[in-house]
């Protein structure tokens, strides 16, 4: 009887689960209809937008329109470079705070995390001003760099969580048999990180890649990503519906083949110290 | 020989060597519609009279592109050399000395071309500080078929009385056919344009001569009540969320008997491969309400040079190449005078050619019928016909169009919405300092 019951509720939860997830993968579907229609087509009904003929034309407007591969390649450097350059402070960061905690540990963590409650437009002029002194302005260097600053916070706390995870004996026991702090942490600490740093890394080059408030506003023509390359698809004014759908496509296919073969990897990431 | 050969080789690698050191490069930034898109396919035509000059174009939504630019521009970062900014934007950036003067482009330009109620907009003192690429107002797009259906004639200029009777008639809920579309998606580019156009028909106004805001008088609130009554009347379903685009299509796939917004949506529902009814669309000039002014608005988007840009000269020669007379019949020549930027020069409307485009003449006449200067019936101490030219605009009239959407909506009362929305221009008011 008890089985009966179980089987019924995994069933719900089965259908619950699909549903639920159909829910969140619909809007991504629908932009993959859209972006196979016509501009009259893609702005009728939902009916008639299923019902109607199928073309690729919005994609060879795009094509013929825009520098996809600049922008794509732009996306690429920022947000592996960002995520290389966060990992390289994260890492030995997150190992202080992890097995050499002071005082102030926790009131650091605190402090880093609250950067990211500050709505990002608050700080705009200021970094404006910054890197328009230093010459940064649409450049790929500027944009690594702030990206990598704002992600900053979620890389620490995220290697922070996992190396609790990991017994300080085994470092202890490294020390003792006289491992220097660098032999510590690269041949000790980060081989069995590794699992950990690997899903830190893949979070935060899907979060640079899909960054999109500072890289349309520091950037102009050379250094614009794929999200400026969206950008300039949409209107309020004309029916751009089916080329927008198509340039989101584009934009957002590599970072979803890649989050399709990593995400065991992301959900071991983003559950770290959920269950203990 | 095989030295001169030699020679004349050397030569011409550095003839070519030197062209592309010395070439210089604007950086374009511009607004993404298709008028925009049509003149970056062109502009081969102007690197090729312009060697030295290299295009990049960095092409945003309007909302996007209006934060960028304006950022870009009060900190001088120096990203562009060539904006794309609305008549909106002109007289306050003129103003603050944000934009390079545009008095001097070359004898060939003939600014003295430029229809004159569009100039006036980019103009401060006389002086031209933007060059229109293409002028729009607004105007009654009607269905011929539905009208004759309804016993009715669209005269060339109607009444509100006659559109508000002609969209009862036409509505046909059952079948899914409705009178009237109008902008009910809040924003100060979306109801409120229409709805302060509107406002000035009915003799309506922002502010007073002493900056006092007038959301509690009269024609206000005789404004709001109608544009209510009559949208849920005749209006379709979902109206509060409707925009330009939302009342596009439902024109196109016709639901729409009439439909007022903006001169350039005409080239839309007139394309047979996009609307259902292209071959039945009529045009007549906005509305009015007997007081002597019409309820259309003013807008060109404009090119205007950035008075930080190190390459001002290069920044004019486009300027003056993407809105001459010369561009327009190069657009002509490649994609037919339909397509041709409309509402900026006088010559084109000359054109016999251009007249037989079907809405050429009622752009025209509603472009001129706009006053920037002297939008509505009495006296009022700002610039602009749907919109009032302060820096403090943009965030009121978007808030105050939350309150018409929700009146509309029926969230809140007529009477309420008016009241909250003068609150809040009295507030911001004397926060800038306009009353004491």
């Amino acid at each position: 009887m008890a089985r009966t019951i179980s089987s019924r509720q995994t069933t719900v939860a089965t259908i619950a689960a699909w549903f639920l997830a159909f829910l969140m993968f619909f809007p991504i579907l629908w932009i993959v209809i859209l972006s196979f229609k016509t501009e009259g087509d893609a702005i009728g009904t939902p009916f008639h937008v299923l019902t109607s003929g199928w073309t690729t034309e919005a994609y060879s407007a795009v094509q013929e329109r825009s520098d996809y591969p600049k922008h794509f390649m732009n996306s690429v450097i920022i947000s592996l470079g960002s995520t290389f350059l966060g990992l390289l402070i994260a890492v030995p960061a997150a190992w202080a705070m992890a097995f050499v905690p002071g005082k102030r540990t926790k009131d650091v963590l605190m402090w880093m995390l609250s950067t990211k409650m500050l709505p990002p437009v608050g700080v705009l002029v200021p970094i404006y001003l910054i890197f328009r002194d230093w010459g940064l302005l649409d450049t790929l260097t500027g944009l690594t760099m702030v990206l990598m600053l704002i992600n900053l916070p979620i890389i620490v706390w995220m290697l922070y969580t996992y190396f609790k995870e990991i017994p300080g004996e085994i470092l202890e026991a490294a020390r003792m048999d006289g491992a220097s702090l660098k032999s510590e942490i690269l041949y000790v600490l980060t081989p069995m990180a590794v699992p950990g740093i690997a899903s830190t890394a893949l979070l935060n080059i899907i979060l640079a890649w899909n960054e999109a408030f500072w890289t349309l506003n520091l950037t102009a023509a050379k250094a614009a990503p794929l999200t400026a390359f969206i950008a300039s698809y949409s209107s309020p004014e004309g029916l751009f519906y089916a080329k927008l759908s198509a340039a989101s496509v584009m934009a957002i296919a590599p970072i979803l083949v890649m989050g399709w073969f990593s995400q065991k990897q992301l959900v071991r990431g983003l559950t770290f110290g959920a269950v203990k | 020989m095989k030295l001169n050969a030699g020679i004349l080789t050397g030569a011409t690698a550095l003839t070519f060597l030197a062209t592309a050191v010395c070439a210089e490069t604007l950086t374009i930034a511009t607004v993404n519609n298709g008028d925009m898109v049509r003149m970056q396919k062109l502009t081969n035509d102007f690197t090729s009279k312009n060697p030295g000059i290299d295009l990049e174009w960095v092409t945003l939504e309007e909302n996007v592109l209006r934060q960028r630019v304006t950022t870009d521009i009060a900190t001088k970062g120096g990203q562009y050399d060539v904006m794309t900014i609305g008549t909106y934007e002109v007289p306050i950036w003129a103003k603050q000395d944000w934009l390079i003067a545009l008095n001097d482009m070359g004898k060939d330009y003939d600014a003295d071309d430029i229809i004159p109620a569009i100039r006036d907009g980019l103009s401060v003192d006389g002086t031209l500080f933007a060059a229109p690429f293409y002028g729009e107002s607004s105007m009654v797009m009607y269905r011929k078929d539905l009208m004759d259906d309804a016993g009715l004639e669209m005269p060339d200029a109607p009444s509100w009385e006659f559109i508000a009777n002609a969209a009862r008639e036409m509505t046909d809920k059952d079948a899914e056919v409705y009178g009237i579309c109008l902008r009910g998606k809040a924003g100060w580019g979306e109801n409120m344009a229409l709805l302060t156009a509107t406002a000035n028909s009915f003799g309506a106004r922002w502010f007073d001569m002493d900056w006092k805001p007038q959301f509690d008088t009269k024609p206000w609130k005789d404004t709001l009540d109608f544009y209510i009554d009559l949208m849920n009347d005749a209006g379709p379903p979902g109206a509060p969320s409707n925009g330009f685009n939302e009342n596009l299509s439902l024109f196109q796939s016709g639901k729409c008997g009439m439909w007022i917004d903006a001169t350039v949506a005409a080239s839309f529902v007139t394309n047979p491969k996009d609307s259902k009814v292209a071959d039945k669309v009529g045009f007549a000039l906005a509305p009015d309400n007997g007081l002597g002014k019409r309820g259309n608005w003013l807008w060109a988007w404009s090119l205007a040079i950035p008075s930080g840009t190190e390459k001002a000269e290069a920044a004019k020669k486009f300027v003056a190449w993407a809105t001459s007379k010369e561009y327009l019949a190069l657009v002509a020549e490649n994609e037919g005078w339909a397509n041709v930027p409309p509402g900026t020069r006088t010559s084109l409307y000359e054109n016999p050619e251009y007249a037989k485009v079907p809405f050429a003449k009622m752009t025209l006449e509603s472009i001129n019928s706009a006053d920037p200067t002297k939008p509505t019936v009495d006296p009022v101490p700002y610039v602009g016909v749907q919109f009032v030219a302060i820096p403090e605009f943009q965030g009121l009239a978007t808030a105050i169009g939350q309150q018409f959407s929700a009146a509309l909506a029926g969230k809140v009362s007529s009477e309420q919405a008016l009241a909250t929305a003068q609150n809040l221009a009295s507030r911001e008011m004397k926060r800038g300092g306009y009353l004491k």
